[in-house]
């Protein structure tokens, strides 16, 4: 623990930070909430996306605006954000391929595929 | 330690948090397939992030819960992928 000058904060950004954290922990349980209640896969697949983009964002400028106010200039909570924009899109398009795979493979109706050799050639 | 505001507002957004990935345990035991599972096992990794972040702001930004969370970022990306993959080719390396 650090000395309790630097751990207090005045009122006006301690408002702010448990403001975006609060939104930020609202809009992940908002997404987890969609993940419950939607109907198929396709539709559920869309829910976790706001909990990436703009929950993360919310909880990552209360840390930043938090951190530089106690301990000084921090931007390393940046590189979690980053991270996470750059790899929740490769995750959500494997997952995608590997459902569309799956249910023509057990004969749903889903948009046949673009990339396949046609049956003749194989 | 954290002032008037915050001392309540954080175990709230934990509780929260904690309550989003109780729903996706939920959606992981329930899922009729198996893509469901992987889907919400993804969800609940991003809310277990969220929630190191915000414990690092609760215990007066200690860093070792910002590493914990990109940690978590990390192996949570990998693990999806890597299931993801299987699902699509039946291995996971070819």
């Amino acid at each position: 623990m650090s000395d309790a000058a630097t751990a207090t904060l005045p009122l006006w950004l301690e408002i702010l930070v448990a403001a975006l954290v609060l939104a930020g922990a609202a809009i992940a349980l908002l997404g987890a909430l969609g993940q419950l209640r939607l109907k198929s896969f396709f539709e559920r697949m869309h829910a976790p996306a706001i909990i990436a983009t703009l929950g993360c964002w919310c909880i990552m400028h209360a840390t930043i605006i938090y951190l530089w106010a106690t301990h000084g200039p921090a931007l390393h909570m940046l590189l979690i954000a980053l991270f996470v924009a750059i790899t929740v899109p490769v995750t959500s398009i494997f997952l995608m391929r590997a459902a569309l795979f799956r249910a023509r493979r057990v004969g749903q109706n889903v948009p046949p595929s673009l990339s396949r050799v046609p049956p003749a050639q194989e | 330690m954290n002032g008037p505001v915050l001392s309540w507002a954080l175990p709230l957004a934990m509780l929260l948090l904690a309550a989003a990935m109780l729903i996706c345990l939920a959606r992981l035991l329930r899922g009729p397939h198996a893509q469901d599972r992987i889907l919400a096992l993804d969800c609940m990794y991003l809310n277990a992030m969220l929630l190191m972040l915000v414990l690092g702001i609760y215990h007066d930004a200690s860093t070792y819960y910002f590493e914990a969370a990109l940690l978590i970022a990390l192996l949570g990306f990998v693990g999806s992928t890597a299931m993801a993959k299987f699902l699509l080719r039946g291995e996971v390396i070819e």
